[in-house]
């Protein structure tokens, strides 16, 4: 009846666990509480859970991703204080059992659910809105995407209470994670939540191509989008060609694990290789899904606030397709140590350089663009500079990995952990710090509190510096990744310093909180009425904050790059004379109806239970079918209600 | 890796301190023009220049896609000639004639074997200093990486397959060995050690570990095979010379028993 579901499955003599599942569900219950008491729910359904909007739908990949930021960062400072203690003969308070399934947890978190959903987020918030169009080309397939992902984050966040996470490191490598050595539902979790949130995350990659290719504002060519939009277009043409690789290499795993197949066995043909060949397949192009739509944000961010043009659009653009081409040439750098012969590993150590000029390229590009410029100390310039500062060294130490020789000695070491922290952290969470902070005010019609930004960021700094040096050391000293203990007391020293870090990057976070909950109680001395508080010169500037359910009230005319900054050169903004009336699309509960079903449907299928599982499924492809074919009402906003709000807006931007 | 001890490891360390001496060249002036430029041209700064409009330069441009690329060629002949001649199987130059040693990673410890001195050994590998070693590795569970930093390169061991790696020790010492690609719960203590001992001392160890009883059959193999870390260490006599290939035929082949779970 229930599979191998039963008691056992719950953690109740492990106490740390126990205790961690005790703390979610508490804090579940209580959000869940204060809702109902509030009497929230009506508005909750109405505005956010049904909504179909891009940017309430952005607006929840953010959140998401800073929610489960928490639970990922839970992991690390977990490992960070085993390591600090686990030196010499000393176990630390975590066993191999629990501690292993702790960094395959953050790993995948920290990916899969932090840095993809805040990327994700940002492209779907600012896109459409940069493009000066009304929504992305599929509404409800967008909100769809959204709940996929979150079902999957959901899942990986089940596995903390009901039975266990996988512990094989976060890209699950087999025959580790074959059912021979791994035969808990931890890799089937992992699994199923990685299926259903990566079927999200290809949907929303080609909504956003759609959109990016067929949707763009009157006037609005190729060379005068804005460059945010060129990497969104770059990442998301990289998500569709790369996350059905993911998919189908999961997909044979699954074969494996459930139907006995000999894919990536050790026996019965199976070829192990074939599967890591396939995962960096998808795994390289991956980290510039991440990085590349960071760049853009950089981009936006260092123009506006120097009050000044990009410098070398067109070589920005030309360098960021550059990458997105040659990230699907380096994958096997991940792996010069299976012993593939000299000329196999100097190819790819090349090709994995080459990627260094176009990215070499941007940098100088920022630094040209603050030549000369005003530079305003806002929040988001400070994670810009951090980011420019950091992101190179990172840049040279991913360029030593990728000298073959240098690598046999660096793989799998701290160092190679402190290389992908330097450039995820200085990297894609600096970008998605400095994107939450530089579109809030669009978002929500008042700017963040700046003084804990600036907190915020530089503690995120220091405390990266602080954890993430010591580990290249380390590394260099020898020491490999995923060790619960050491013999090697003369590196305990630097991953106390390492700890130090960790606390300090959770400063950063509380700061951050804070910042937010202080925003919102002074949200009226932090009120923006311009909808333009930065000086802006994309068009998501020029329509109010928060924008109106359809984004413009007239489609803008673009006449060239920075299209808002040439308009306000051009003299003040009036009102047309005449609005055509438009048509929004209503709500929808597909995404969040069918999301729900793919949760049990992953569910039944970890634990194995199989009338559950069909079940689940039917009832979310009926789902998905019956609102598919409903007739979709569509509200009509006319041209009066339209003229009436504009004006209302521009008499309100216009100080008195 | 900081105090290599073998021509492997002195070279890559030579490799990667010039890779990254010519990186500082340019992340250096990078990262002192980044603050220069945040700091000079910041908004209160009245003595700055401000050009809104410019945007473009086509002899900047020039630079800035050449400076990278032309560090990029220049590391790229650093990594073209440092694969071939630091290629793992790549037989090392010496006047000493190699010995062969077979490295099988087991659930969680590593056998070495001595095919042509007929003994082996567990956790404990030693070696003649100043002889280069030729290994041939393979895995009889689920992939690991030998590793010894400070005698260079590390190579995966996989099952069912071979791969080869040559490294030598020029001075007698103790160099401690690890599993550097994670393997399941007994990981951490995929330790060994390393000794690297005159070559008078290895024709003593190894006459005393050919005259040993314990003798490495098909028993004392099932056992070895078994899960379990902190494996003492333990040396055999009487190996069957073909050992190493038949693990790597009968990994392929289904074992007898799954993993425990616990």
């Amino acid at each position: 009846m229930f599979g191998k579901l039963s008691w056992a499955a719950i953690p109740f003599n492990q106490p740390i666990p126990m205790a961690a599942s005790l703390m979610v569900i508490v804090g579940v219950l209580v959000v869940l509480g204060l809702v109902t008491w509030k009497g929230w729910w009506p508005y909750l359904w109405r505005e956010w859970l049904t909504s179909v909007d891009h940017k309430r739908i952005g607006v929840m990949y953010v959140l998401l991703a800073l929610v489960l930021l928490l639970r990922g960062f839970a992991d690390a400072i977990m490992m960070r204080s085993q390591l600090a203690l686990a030196a010499g003969g000393a176990q630390g308070y975590l066993p191999p059992e629990h501690y292993d399934q702790i960094f395959t947890a953050h790993g995948t978190i920290m990916i899969f659910f932090v840095a993809m959903p805040f990327v994700v987020g940002l492209m779907n918030f600012v896109v459409p809105l940069q493009l000066g169009v009304r929504d992305v080309a599929f509404p409800v397939l967008n909100a769809i995407s959204f709940w996929l992902t979150a079902s999957g984050a959901l899942l990986v966040n089940i596995s903390l209470v009901v039975g266990e996470f996988a512990r094989t490191g976060w890209l699950a490598y087999p025959p580790l994670s074959e059912l021979q050595f791994s035969p808990g539902v931890g890799v089937d979790y992992y699994l199923w939540a990685l299926e259903i949130s990566g079927i999200g995350t290809l949907l929303a990659g080609i909504n956003l191509v759609t959109t990016i290719l067929k949707m763009r504002a009157p006037g609005m060519t190729y060379m005068r989008m804005p460059v945010f939009c060129w990497t969104a277009l770059a990442a998301n043409m990289l998500i569709v060609a790369a996350f059905p690789i993911l998919t189908a290499t999961f997909g044979m795993l699954l074969l494996d694990r459930y139907v006995g197949m000999h894919f990536f066995t050790n026996d019965g043909g199976g070829n192990m290789m074939l599967f890591i060949n396939l995962i960096w397949a998808w795994g390289h192009p991956e980290v510039y899904i991440l990085i590349l739509p960071a760049f853009g944000v950089f981009s936006e961010v260092i123009a506006t606030f120097s009050g000044k043009a990009l410098f070398g659009y067109r070589s920005m653009v030309l360098a960021t397709l550059a990458i997105c081409v040659l990230s699907f040439t380096v994958w096997l750098h991940h792996f010069f140590t299976m012993g593939a012969g000299a000329d196999v590993n100097a190819f790819f150590g090349i090709m994995s350089m080459i990627i260094a000029i176009p990215t070499g390229v941007k940098v100088f590009n920022w630094l040209f663009t603050l030549y000369r410029g005003r530079v305003r100390y806002e929040v988001p310039v400070l994670w810009a500079i951090g980011f420019m500062v950091t992101f190179v060294i990172g840049g040279l130490t991913g360029v030593l990995l990728a000298v073959p020789p240098a690598d046999f000695v660096l793989h799998n070491s701290l160092f190679l952990v402190a290389h992908f922290h330097n450039v995820i952290i200085g990297g894609v969470l600096f970008g998605g710090m400095a994107g939450y902070a530089y579109w809030f005010p669009k978002a929500f019609g008042f700017t963040l509190d700046r003084r804990l930004g600036a907190v915020s960021f530089w503690c995120w700094l220091i405390g990266f510096y602080l954890a993430f040096m010591p580990l290249y050391i380390v590394g260099l000293m020898g020491m490999t990744r995923r060790m619960q203990h050491y013999a090697d007391l003369r590196w305990q020293p630097y991953l106390i310093v390492a700890e130090v870090g960790a606390i300090v990057i959770l400063c950063g976070i509380v700061a951050t909180i804070a910042q937010l909950v202080v925003s919102i109680r002074r949200r009226e001395q932090h009120r923006d009425r311009t909808g333009d508080p930065w000086n802006g010169r994309t068009l998501e500037w020029s329509t109010a904050s928060p924008p109106p359910e359809y984004n413009f009230a007239a489609l803008p005319r673009v006449q060239s790059l920075d299209a808002f900054w040439a308009l306000k050169q051009r003299g003040p903004v009036v009102p047309a004379e005449h609005y055509e009336s438009i048509e929004v699309p209503s709500n929808s509960p597909n995404g969040f109806v069918t999301a729900f079903f793919a949760v049990v449907t992953g569910f039944a299928l970890i634990w194995h239970i199989g009338w559950l599982a069909i079940l689940g499924l039917a009832c979310a492809a009926l789902t998905l079918v019956a609102f598919g074919w409903m007739e979709r009402i569509e509200k009509e906003v006319s041209g009066e209600q339209l003229a009436a709000a504009e004006r209302t807006r521009l008499q309100q931007a216009t100080p008195a | 890796m900081l105090d290599p001890q073998g021509p492997i490891a002195s070279a890559e360390r030579l490799i990667l301190l010039n890779a990254t001496a010519i990186m500082l060249v340019v992340v250096v002036p990078v990262i002192i023009l980044t603050l220069a430029f945040a700091w000079w041209y910041r908004a209160s700064n009245k003595r700055s220049i401000y050009s809104p409009d410019w945007s473009y330069s086509g002899h900047i441009e020039l630079v800035v896609w050449s400076i990278p690329a032309m560090v990029v060629i220049l590391l790229a002949g650093v990594a073209w000639t440092g694969s071939h001649l630091l290629d793992p199987p790549r037989a090392l130059k010496s006047a000493a004639t190699p010995i062969r040693i077979e490295v099988v990673s087991l659930d969680w410890k590593w056998l070495f074997i001595y095919p042509d001195q007929r003994v082996a050994a567990i956790n404990d590998l030693v070696v003649p200093a100043g002889t280069p070693v030729e290994f041939m590795l393979t895995s009889a569970t689920v992939m690991n990486s030998f590793f010894v930093p400070q005698l260079g390169s590390q190579i995966y061991t996989m099952p069912g397959m071979t791969t080869r790696l040559n490294l030598m020790a020029d001075h007698p010492g103790d160099y401690p060995g690890l599993s550097a690609h994670f393997s399941g719960d007994g990981f951490s203590d995929m330790r060994f050690m390393v000794h690297a001992v005159p070559e008078s001392e290895f024709s003593s160890w190894l006459t005393r570990t050919q005259g040993e009883a314990t003798a490495l059959d098909a028993d004392a193999y099932s056992q070895l095979a078994r899960a379990g870390s902190n494996t003492p260490v333990q040396t055999y006599s009487g190996v069957d010379p073909m050992l190493f290939e038949h693990i790597v035929q009968t990994t392929a082949q289904p074992l007898a028993a799954p993993r425990q779970e616990d």
